[in-house]
């Protein structure tokens, strides 16, 4: 990385906040060469640019906490997801229990007004020690009750999905889809990490499927042609009916016994 | 001089409570009342016809009662130019003097006792409940000391969000370069909020000025936050002459700007409005409802601090609610704050 500038994506909601930004690693351009690929206004945007797969791959995130749609931590656990994710420092105006969240997991932030000592400094310890993300320990102590969302890129955009509105996740060759009430949704994650990450609200029902807890409304006896029996997952308000695979099935029974 | 009156006087000695102020009247009626109720019970011989005594004595004490408290009502601006003393025996001459009205006019001549002895048993009766009372009035100010008020006030005195200060700073650094003009108004507004926050804020003020600090707050706001931020001020059927206590539009727009506007990034508008309705100010704040980004305390605790000022300033006369107009979760969902105050005209000396 030493020859080649350091490629930077800034992610703010408010534009002087940007535009100062921008100033001031202009301004450390001599000590540090840097180029700023781009700038997001919220963490959509910012992962809109992130995934165009057509720009050389950003180094360093500069990235507010406090952001509409998407803020900066949602960001991070969307960015957690990912196989190849650029490093990210958070900046932040005035934000005490993130501050202290920061501190206790050692993750960087600047906070606003950034000064340029301050930004050069973070900078060049990003480049002598490349940090990875912040971990799901780390991650789950600056937002308890995780992220709302997943994401799904559609012809370079992102839509998030909300978690709520999810009744299914299911991996079909390299994706997982989700489905809500309305459609299907192509998310790029694995159904391992989702299941760990979600152990609460969904449950597995099928080596390939994991299905909403509170969408499942009962179950059905099917006899396949060879003869063989197996159970069928009812979902609220949806015909599709998802099978029961036999090591499932004690689980599954449990959490409608439960009920 | 339409501070907290009721605790103090203008050079800080004692002073008479105001009698326009509703938990004053509350309270000499309670306290009248009780008395009347103790000097029946230890006249009572009869415990069976203690409620026929309460009665009558209710009847013979509660029209002259009203009756100095509308004079006293009315005469209230001018008492509160005298001195102590003076005040205290305008106060007890007016009691009497309605006492002895009533009675010779034969309001109270139900009552069976001889006219004269009736007269005098009365005035005696006034001006001991007068003492009483004023004694009453006189202790709870000294408890409520003015300058144990004060420090309540001060230590309640809206306090801008740090967040909100340093999200300005951040906004004027990030236009010196480009626009040094524009970052030059916006440190001059900002020294000028400051200089307003810092003030003591203990005298009520005239909306107009309150109006011209939420200006300048806003202005700073939208430095940051662009066209994010739309407001629309309704101030046409308001006298600007109206007083209100200091720094409560500031703290309210903040929470409105964190709460409604930052949260979405589309434009959200904030509507400020002003009414006089008779001897009422109402004042109406309201703005975008975003139910995801709810979770903060910060909006209650501003609430609280507001409703704890209001009750220093104003006692039980003002009012402050808030309500969600509209289903929650829908687009045009908004959230509104309205603070109702007795109207009260600044002087023009």
């Amino acid at each position: 990385m030493s020859g080649t500038p350091l490629r930077l994506l800034i992610v703010d909601d408010e534009a002087p906040a940007r535009t100062r930004l921008r100033d001031l690693l202009a301004d450390i351009a001599v000590d540090l060469p840097n180029v700023v690929a781009g700038e997001a206004a919220d963490g959509v945007e910012a992962l809109e640019f992130l995934s165009n797969e057509a720009m050389p791959p950003v180094d360093v995130v500069l990235v507010d906490i406090r952001m509409p749609r998407l803020d900066g931590i949602g960001l991070v656990q969307h960015l957690a997801g990912r196989k190849a994710s650029p490093a990210v420092i958070f900046t932040t105006a005035y934000d005490q229990y993130a501050v202290r969240a920061f501190d206790l997991n050692a993750i960087d932030y600047l906070l606003k007004p950034v000064r340029a000592p301050r930004l050069l400094a973070a900078l060049n310890k990003l480049r002598e020690l490349p940090r990875a993300l912040p971990n799901a320990a780390a991650l789950r102590s600056l937002a308890p009750e995780g992220r709302a969302h997943l994401h799904s890129s559609e012809r370079g955009r992102i839509l998030l999905v909300p978690l709520a509105q999810i009744l299914f996740l299911r991996a079909e060759l390299k994706y997982v889809t989700a489905r809500t009430h309305e459609r299907e949704f192509l998310i790029e994650e694995s159904l391992t990490h989702l299941e760990q990450e979600f152990a609460e609200r969904f449950i597995r029902a099928h080596r390939n499927c994991l299905v909403a807890r509170d969408a499942i409304v009962g179950v059905e006896r099917e006899t396949a042609a060879d003869g063989e029996t197996h159970w069928l997952v009812l979902l609220r308000d949806l015909a599709e009916k998802l099978p029961v695979s036999r090591r499932q099935w004690p689980q599954i029974k449990a959490l409608l016994r439960q009920e | 001089m339409t501070s907290i009156r009721q605790n103090h006087g203008p050079f800080g000695g004692p002073a008479l409570p105001d009698f326009r102020n509703l938990g004053v009247w509350l309270r000499v009626l309670v306290g009248t009342n009780a008395l009347a109720a103790l000097v029946a019970l230890a006249a009572n011989g009869e415990w069976a016809e203690l409620p026929v005594e309460l009665a009558l004595l209710a009847a013979s004490v509660e029209p002259s009662l009203i009756a100095s408290l509308l004079l006293l009502h009315f005469l209230q601006t001018r008492l509160a130019r005298l001195p102590y003393p003076a005040g205290v025996a305008l106060v007890a001459a007016i009691a009497c003097a309605s006492s002895t009205g009533l009675h010779v006019l034969g309001i109270s001549a139900s009552n069976p006792s001889v006219f004269q002895e009736g007269v005098f048993r009365g005035l005696l009766w006034t001006i001991l409940d007068v003492a009483a009372l004023l004694c009453y009035f006189h202790v709870r100010a000294r408890l409520q000391s003015p300058a144990l008020t004060e420090a309540r006030l001060m230590a309640l005195t809206a306090r801008i969000r740090p967040h909100f200060l340093f999200n300005a700073l951040n906004a004027v650094l990030s236009v010196i370069r480009s626009d040094p003009r524009r970052a030059e108004a916006a440190l001059e507004e900002l020294s000028d909020l400051f200089r307003v926050l810092m003030r003591e804020n203990r005298e009520l003020v005239p909306l107009s000025d309150e109006i011209a600090v939420a200006r300048q707050y806003l202005g700073l706001e939208r430095l940051r936050l662009g066209d994010r931020l739309q407001v629309k001020w309704e101030v046409e059927s308001c006298p600007p002459d109206a007083l209100m206590p200091p720094l409560m539009l500031q703290p309210l727009l903040e929470n409105a700007v964190y709460h409604g506007i930052e949260p979405s990034d589309q434009a959200g508008e904030i509507v400020v409005g002003f009414t006089r309705r008779g001897e009422q100010l109402l004042i109406e704040i309201t703005n975008p409802f975003h139910p995801e980004a709810q979770p903060h305390g910060g909006n209650q605790m501003a609430l609280a601090n507001i409703r704890e000022r209001l009750m220093l300033f104003y006692d039980l006369e003002a009012r402050l609610d808030t309500e969600l107009q509209g289903k929650a979760g829908s687009v045009d969902c908004r959230y509104r704050v309205r603070i109702a105050v007795p109207y009260r005209p600044g002087v023009t000396t």
